[in-house]
This record gives structure tokens, sequence and C-alpha cells, in this order.
């Protein structure tokens, strides 16, 4: 069970990470001006920390709003990455739409499938209290006794995590995330498909089922934390999201669900936004020593955009040895591209190994997600002058954590598994607005912004407000035939 | 049976639109973000129109009281995307690949009016749906056996409408012709008012009209946004 504090906290940290870099396409001047003015407040306090290797890149810089290290300042590029900004805005957008919506998908067409994931039977160790109180009182008590019992695991996994990436104990953290992967795809999902199978009454024997099993966690492995086609990364991350959200679903009371969407939302606001924030930490650390996150916490989109040749200049930074983890695929050797603070923002996600540590007997050993992060690249043509320590990709634009995909999941197939299509299909609507609106403030602050609170909080006005109001409305509506 | 009318009536009331999206939003960015924003704002007037009827509890049981208002509000928020799309325009445009998105005004009309109409007729039908699979169906002990395949018709209607109600409304706004939102709101108000027969399962006398209204409007809605019989029948011919 304590896994599943641990990924909750992945995915909260992921979340703070959702950084819709649109900011990268900056400038890179601009980006340093900016932030060398901030670097001077900032700029002692990171130094100490250690090396850094490389030169954090503009983008990620602006992404993660204290961005320690001067990013080079390449001068050429900017009024042209200025407008390739904007200009691959609403792309950006859409390239996290199309995931997030895959992963409700997955979760809502499962929750209605299969009755397994909404019956309550068992309880994470996290929350004591069920709720089996006929009163109100005790219930609304009882979730916010857990949701905080929670949050204080996630924050202390957090804190946990900072330590290591700051002691730099890569290897355990590399560890943490490969058990936790290694959980997921094969414990979890050998437990999903044993469900399906029996709620589709589909016979199939142990051989072939391991045989299929073995394969797909194979894959999984070497795809997440290795190589491998980008489609396929992205469909495995996507189906680890949505295993993840089913987890919460099924083992979390009623109420503590609600409270904890609500609590978590909260958490994120704090831990990427306030001057000592967790997450912002530990964005900011990874910046500064130029490096990316772990390619397993790491949900690139595969967009390559051709920046042009024409800015060759500015891609300048060195994205020095930043790059050596993820073994993507993609190469591109803009610095600039690789931005930073989002690459920060994913490796929140670290999982929590702490379920040993926890000594708590779980049951379940949940993992937590690993935070995918959206990524965007950007793809230089030419080869930055820089010596770019190989082809590193850089992983530009908009990035997601998974952790966001996790609870975005867990509101829609929480508000399907009521049964009543107009609610889900409004929490649906209200957190892609959401999301748009994250990414609307995030062009116009181009830091790390929490991508829950927005999303989250429309998700569950209109849940409760389509459950409670709405629905008589609309079900008298279609029951006497009358359209508005 | 069952699911062979759920996919028949899905199909009746959102293939059209289906069409319609993959072939003229799915493959512009900012189109869709309009689109998913008009559904919102489609969202928000039946909530805040259904806090009107919930709170005026006396009323209740009088859907036509409800459906006024459900009306007024989403002529209100269809004014509102009206004035938010002007708005943007010109942030839209940047962002988005295409440039050429603003060069007809109407553009974003039918778009948002296509978002609005799917959000509307997806309110409308899909619980509906979702029932219509099975194991049980309607008219075998009492209530009509047309009651799934009436619902999915009106819904066309009612998306179709609403698409290009949204074209001519936005015009009238931009060429201050009044006469065009005032068809828009009259129809409007007739359509829905007609769909209060249902209940009675007057069928012809509901969705007759309603597809005549549907013509007159998408007749307008044509001729507003520039099109012409030769247009059409150029755009037909010289494809093939």
């Amino acid at each position: 069970m304590s896994d599943t504090g641990s990924e909750i906290e992945e995915a909260t940290e992921h979340t703070a990470l959702m950084d819709g870099h649109i900011a990268e396409a900056r400038p890179d001047r601009v980006i340093a001006e900016r932030i060398a003015k901030k670097r001077k407040t900032k700029s002692d306090n990171q130094r100490s920390y250690g090396s850094v290797e490389g030169i954090s890149s503009s983008g990620g810089a602006a992404g993660s709003s204290g961005a320690p290290n001067m990013p080079p300042q390449p001068p050429p590029a900017e009024p042209q990455m200025e407008e390739l900004e904007l200009k691959y805005g609403a792309r950006h957008v859409i390239k996290l739409f199309v995931p997030v919506t895959l992963c409700m998908l997955v979760v809502v067409a499962t929750i209605s499938s299969i009755n397994f994931y909404s019956v309550k039977d068992v309880y994470l160790a996290y929350t004591p209290f069920h709720e089996e109180s006929p009163y109100a009182v005790t219930k609304v008590w009882n979730a916010l006794a857990n949701s905080l019992i929670l949050l204080s695991v996630i924050a202390l996994m957090t804190v946990l995590l900072i330590v290591l990436y700051k002691k730099r104990c890569y290897k355990i953290i590399h560890g943490w995330l490969i058990l936790s992967s290694l959980m997921l795809l094969f414990l979890f999902s050998y437990l999903y498909i044993e469900e399906a199978l029996r709620a589709y009454n589909i016979p199939m024997d142990y051989i072939t089922l391991f045989f299929g099993m073995w394969n797909f966690g194979v894959v999984g492995m070497i795809v997440i934390h290795w190589k491998g086609p980008l489609r396929l990364q992205q469909a495995y991350l996507i189906f680890i999201a949505a295993l993840m959200a089913l987890v919460f679903i099924k083992y979390l009371p009623e109420w503590t669900t609600w409270a904890v969407l609500a609590v978590i939302s909260i958490w994120d606001l704090i831990a990427v936004l306030t001057p000592k924030g967790p997450l912002r930490i530990l964005v900011e650390t990874a910046q500064e020593r130029n490096e990316p996150i772990f390619p397993a916490l790491i949900y690139s989109s595969t967009v390559m955009y051709c920046l042009a040749a024409a800015t060759p200049g500015g891609a300048a930074e060195e994205t020095a040895e930043a790059a050596r983890e993820g073994g993507r695929p993609v190469s591109a050797g803009a610095a600039q591209s690789e931005s930073a603070g989002g690459d920060a923002a994913g490796f929140d996600a670290a999982w929590r190994a702490r379920a040993s540590g926890g000594g708590a007997p779980r049951r379940l050993r949940v993992d937590g997600a690993e935070p995918a992060r959206y990524t965007t690249r950007v793809e230089r043509s030419e080869p930055p002058r820089a010596p770019q320590p190989g082809a590193d990709d850089e992983e530009k634009g908009v990035k997601l954590g998974l952790g966001d995909f996790i609870f975005y999941s867990v509101l829609v197939g929480k508000a399907s598994s009521y049964g009543d299509w107009n609610t889900t299909l409004a929490c649906f609507v209200a957190i892609l607005i959401g999301l748009c609106l994250t990414l609307l403030l995030l062009a116009i602050l181009k830091k790390a912004l929490p991508a829950l609170p927005i999303s989250i909080t429309f998700g569950l006005i209109f849940y409760f407000a389509t459950r409670c109001v709405v629905k008589p409305f609309a079900d008298a509506l279609a029951a006497e035939q009358v359209f508005i | 049976m069952t699911l062979a009318e759920f996919f028949s009536c899905s199909l009746l009331a959102f293939g059209a639109p289906l069409v319609m999206f993959a072939f003229t939003v799915a493959n512009d960015p900012v189109r869709i973000i309009i689109m998913i924003a008009a559904a919102f704002g489609w969202l928000l007037s039946f909530l805040v129109s259904s806090v009107v009827w919930y709170a005026v509890v006396p009323l209740r049981s009088y859907l036509a009281f409800g459906m006024f208002f459900a009306i007024i509000f989403q002529e209100v928020f269809r004014y509102g995307m009206y004035v938010l799309l002007r708005k943007t325009e010109a942030g839209l445009k940047e962002i988005s690949e295409n440039h050429n998105i603003g060069s007809n005004k109407l553009e974003m009309a039918y778009v948002s009016g296509l978002g609005f109409g799917t959000m509307s007729g997806a309110f409308a039908l899909i619980n509906v749906l979702a029932d219509s699979v099975g194991p049980g169906t309607l008219g075998l002990y009492t209530g009509t056996e047309y009651f799934f395949v009436t619902s999915a018709a009106m819904t066309l209607c009612m998306i179709l409408l609403n698409t290009f109600w949204s074209v001519i409304f936005f015009s009238g706004f931009d060429d201050k012709n009044y006469i065009k939102v005032g068809w828009v709101i009259v129809s409007h108000f007739f359509v829905s008012g007609l769909s209060l027969l249902n209940s009675k399962e007057l069928y012809v006398a509901t969705i007759l009209p309603s597809y005549i209204v549907l013509a007159i409007t998408a007749y307008i809605a044509f001729r507003t946004a520039g099109g012409s019989t030769r247009s059409l029948i150029q755009s037909i011919s010289s494809r093939s």
C-alpha cells in the first residue's frame, strides 16, 4: 500500500510539471535575460548543489520559472522562435487532448464494462476510515481524514525524492522506478486482464495468458525504460496511467476519492507555485543539472517540429551531457528544446519504492504511475553548433505529468461509475476546458504550472452540479422527449 | 435487436455531425478548441437553466417552463460565444497554423454551432442510447416503440439546427441584421415548443414541421454563408 502513496506523489509531481512548455519556444535570449534577473536571488543556492553539467536550456528555465543556470544565450533565433511558440500553441493543446482523452476512454470503458472496479470491498492501507457509517457528518470526517493521511504520505515521499535527487542517488531512484513499473506492468495488468476475461466470460489457459503477459510486460519495460517506438511508449504510458486511475477508483472509499481529488489539486498548487514548494525545487534542481528526467517518467509526444535551420545559432545551448538518460531516439540537437523544466517535472514521478521502507505490508502494491510527460520536441534540422553530446533528445513543448492523466481519469471514471453518461460527459468537457485554460495561462505566464487545480475544480463543480441539478432536468427532458 | 437499435439510433443522431466533424473540424487544432469551448458554453447554459428549473419548485413538473428558460439561456450563451470569438479572433489566428482561419468570418460560427449542437444532442440522447442497448426495450408493454428512433431523429434535427442557427446568428450580429437573429430565436422556440407534443406521441406533428424548419434554416444559413445554387452545383460537380 505504501506504494500507493508514492504513486500519488508522483502523480502530483508530474502534475506540477505539466507545463505546457509552449514557452520553451521562446528565444533564449529573452529567457536568459529574465532568468538573469531571477538568478541573482537564486543562483547561489543552486550552485551550491552541485555541478551543473550542462547549461540549462533556456526553454526549460523558462518553464521552471526559477531557472538556475544561465542558459546560454543564443542570440539569433529570437524573433522566429517567438512566432513559432505562438504558432504551435494550438497544436500542442490538441497533442495533450488526445492522450488525455484516450486515457479517460480506457478508464470509462473499463468502469462501465467490468464490474470489479466499481465494487468496494478492500481499501488501501492509507485510508483507514472506511466510511461505513450511515451519517453524512461521519463520512465527511472520514473522507477528510483519509485524504489528509494520503496527502501527508505524498508530501513525505516528495521530500524523500528530493533528498534522493539532491544527493544524486540516481541508482535508487531508477531502481524504484523500475520496480514500480514492473509491478504495474505485470501484477496490475494481470489483475486487469483477469477481470476483463471474467467480465466477458472468456476462457483462457494459463500458458497463453502468461505468454501474453510476459511479452506485454517485457516490451513495456523496454519501451519505457530503454527505447522503442514513440507511439508504443506513449501507449504504454497511457495504459499505465489508466491502470493507476482504476486502482484508485477501486481502492479508495467513495467520498475519500472526491476529497483526495480536491486535496491533491490544492497540494499541486502549493508544491508548484510556492517558492519552497517541493516540486518547484525538483524542477529547479533538474534544470540546474541540465538533466532530463528519467525516461520512464516522460511521456513524450512525438511531434517533431522542424524549427528551421534558420535558427541554428539559437540552439547554442549545449545540451551538455544532459541528455544521457533518455534513450530517446529522437535526437534533437537543439539545446533549447530540452526544456529542463519540463524534464524535471517528469522526474517527480519518482516512484517511491517506499513501500519497502514504509513497512506497511502492502497487500497490493500500487506503483505510482510514472509520470509521463507529454513532450513535444523540437527537432532542429541543423545540429546546433554546440557540441552536443550526442543525440539527446530534448524535449520541448507541452508536458503533462502522468499524474495529471491519472487524476483526470479518476475523476471521469468515478463520475461514470454512477451510470449517468451526462455527468461523465460534463466532467470530460470541463476537464478539457480546464486544461485549455491552464495552457493559456502557461502561454501567458511562461512558467511551470500545476495542471490539476483548474481542471479538477471544473470537473468537481460540474460533477456535483450535474449530478444534483442537471441530471433531473435532463432526465425529465429526455423522458418527455422535449428538445431544447 | 436492442443492439441494432442502439447502433441505428446513434448513427442516425450522430452520424451526420460526426462526418461534419471529421471533414471540417478534426484536422485543425484551433477549430477543435473552439468546438470544445462551444460545448462548454452550452454546458454552462444548461447548468444555469437547470438551476432555474430546479429552484422554482412549484413549476418543476411543467417542462415548458424549464424549456423557456433553457432557450433563453442558450441564446444568451450563443451571444456570449459570439462576443468571445470576435474578441479572440486575432489571438486565435496567431496560434493557428492555418492562417486562413479567419478568412471566412462564419467559419468559426459554424464550428462553434457544431460544438453547441453536438453537446446539446449528446445531453439529450446519450442516456437514452445507453438504455436502448437493453436488456429491455420500449413498446412491448407500454410506451411506444418509436421512442428511440424519434428521439434520435429529433436530436439530429437539433444538432443541425444549432449549427445553422449559430451561422445565422453570428452573421446577424455582424451585419446588424436583427431579422436573422429574430429568426433564430423564433424558430428555436417554435421547434422546442413543438417537441412538447412528443409526450403525446404525435410524432408526425412534431418531426415533420421540425425538419421543415431545419430545411428553411439550412437554406438561410447557406445563403448567409455566401452560397448560391451555382456554387453548390460546382462544389458537387468539380470533384467528379
